[in-house]
């Protein structure tokens, strides 16, 4: 396996970020190169390879080119948030599904309307299958998890059906909801980062 | 989320000590013409934090200016740690600030209310400090930027100049390092909020309290650390004090959790900028893991106070200061400016 990464015009830190991700996604052992533009970025590079126990490589090609070339031994990546398999686009990922709802609405329209549609959706959940393994809730999505919302009885019927309800905190903070909430968790951006980059499906109404 | 600011976004450096190196900036002004003045007892040829000017015998003034690129998404929290890095350079000084004037750029994709919120940060900070904002500039660019100017006061006496370290001080550094890696891993979402919130805490804190319980202690020297890391403020006080620094590493105070991201290669561009200029001039007894010298180079924004202060104040002076600590000491000018010592 053999894959090169662009982060040419990437300053501190997306080209580490990227090359840890490409890193996760190597299924075997393999090569990977890293194009970048600055020296920060080549010694960076050259850290996280070692950190992983890799050999690195690194050569300029130009005036402002560099390529970091390390040799990727499958799953043996280290601070690595989900398994190696996870970020893979073939294999199931280990988050299930992740229900986002940034907002009290669901499509653009009437605001009446858009609240129905929302209520019905949230139920229609609650009558499937499989229930999905978290429910996102940020921005006015806040209003669906606390008060007196017409939606807070379907949110714990999923929560009872295993499904985690998080509710963004700064949301709350910003809405004056924060002593209100009725169902769920309290969450922040770190986890509902993670949450949806771990997910094998996100779902938006 | 959507609405949610995130400044950093909009910052080509954002996470990086933007601050151009101490070396670059030295190149560049090397042969200009400049009046020299006996009163202006600190200028730029000093490289301190900040200028000072003795207007008679019992008041001095001091003039600094510092502002950078959004390290934080929050305008709030943005304004907040501008504000309290740059009024740092006039505690540093052993002044308290009077005066200060908005220096901002803002984009066109802002919206109003991160604008004002950024604003609102800043006064809050002058406020707290003591200081007035009497006015600013504010300019369109490419880029986000925010900070002040600051003019203190102090009574001549009382300036605490960083090229005036003795040996037998003992050296204080007033606040943990890692801040730069930090928040570069914050950027790539590879911190915990908690440590964040604690981090944020430390750096809208003033170095005002500092700066009062320094004034009752004989110290000698005093920078703040900031952009060029414990390293290059440590290299300036030692060449400008003619003296040698002997820096304890295992004393020195950081953030844990910064080793593993500076490890995994989340080290800011600054830090390596720091490493260049200060490099030469340092001494390294004993064995300190590449990580730990990132720390120690890491640029620090709104950072603590390194305090040269008479050994027999030393104990008293840390004891006064939450989260201080002793590390290291000053000797007679060595082959290097700075050494640092490994536990054996």
């Amino acid at each position: 396996m053999e894959r090169t990464i662009d982060c040419m015009g990437m300053a501190c830190p997306l080209p580490v970020i990227n090359a840890k991700k490409a890193i996760e996604a190597f299924t075997e052992d393999g090569t990977l190169h890293i194009r970048v533009d600055n020296e920060t970025a080549v010694q960076n590079l050259i850290r996280l390879g070692e950190h992983n126990g890799f050999v690195v490589a690194s050569a300029q090609n130009g005036d402002n080119a560099y390529t970091v070339t390390m040799a990727v031994v499958a799953g043996q990546a280290k601070g690595a948030q989900v398994p190696a398999e996870a970020l893979s686009c073939a294999a199931p990922a280990k988050g299930g599904k992740v229900v986002v709802l940034s907002a009290d609405t669901m499509g653009s329209g009437d605001e009446k309307l858009g609240k129905k549609l929302m209520k019905a959706f949230i139920f229609a959940l609650t009558n499937q299958d499989e229930a999905p393994d978290k429910v996102i809730c940020y921005n006015t999505g806040a209003f669906l998890t606390t008060r007196d919302a017409d939606t807070v009885k379907d949110l714990k019927t999923l929560e009872a059906a295993g499904t985690t309800v998080m509710t963004c905190g700064t949301c709350l903070d910003f809405y004056g909801l924060k002593a209100e909430l009725q169902v769920g968790i309290v969450s922040n951006m770190y986890d509902i980062v993670e949450a949806q980059m771990s997910a094998a499906q996100i779902i938006r109404p | 989320m959507e609405t949610n600011a995130r400044l950093t976004r909009l910052a080509a450096c954002a996470g990086c000590g933007a601050k151009v190196g101490a070396g670059t900036l030295a190149a560049l002004l090397g042969d200009f013409r400049t009046r020299t003045d006996p009163n202006l007892i600190v200028g730029f040829d000093k490289s301190d934090d900040a200028s000072v000017y003795v207007i008679n015998d019992d008041t001095a003034l001091i003039q600094t200016v510092d502002f950078f690129p959004p390290i934080v998404d929050d305008p709030y929290l943005f304004g907040q740690i501008a504000a309290a890095n740059a009024l740092s350079d006039v505690y540093a000084m052993g002044g308290e600030p009077r005066l200060a004037l908005n220096v901002m750029c803002v984009t066109e994709n802002m919206e109003e209310a991160w604008i004002r919120d950024i604003l609102r940060g800043g006064y809050d900070k002058a406020y707290e400090a003591g200081a007035i904002i009497s006015g600013g500039h504010t300019i369109r660019g490419s880029e986000p930027l925010y900070g002040l100017s600051v003019t203190g006061f102090a009574r001549p006496s009382q300036i605490r100049r960083n090229d005036a370290a003795r040996p037998g001080d003992v050296l204080i550094l007033t606040k943990p390092l890692g801040v730069g890696i930090l928040t570069t891993a914050a950027k790539a979402d590879m911190t915990k909020p908690a440590l964040m919130e604690k981090i944020y805490r430390q750096m809208t804190t003033l170095n005002r309290d500092t700066c009062r319980a320094m004034q009752r202690c004989r110290v000698h020297g005093c920078t703040d650390v900031t952009g060029f890391g414990l390293m290059g403020h440590g290299c300036e006080m030692a060449q400008g004090s003619g003296c040698t620094l002997h820096i304890q590493v295992d004393k020195v105070p950081f953030h844990t959790e910064a080793l593993e991201l500076a490890d995994m290669g989340l080290v800011p561009a600054g830090a390596y900028r720091n490493r260049d200029f200060a490099e030469k001039s340092v001494e390294i007894r004993g064995d300190v893991s590449r990580a730990m010298q990132d720390i120690l180079y890491d640029p620090q924004t709104s950072g603590g106070l390194l305090i040269a202060v008479d050994e027999g104040d030393g104990e008293a002076l840390r004891e006064e200061i939450p989260g201080a600590a002793i590390i290291g000491h000053v000797t007679e000018r060595e082959d290097k400016a700075l050494v640092l010592e490994a536990k054996p």
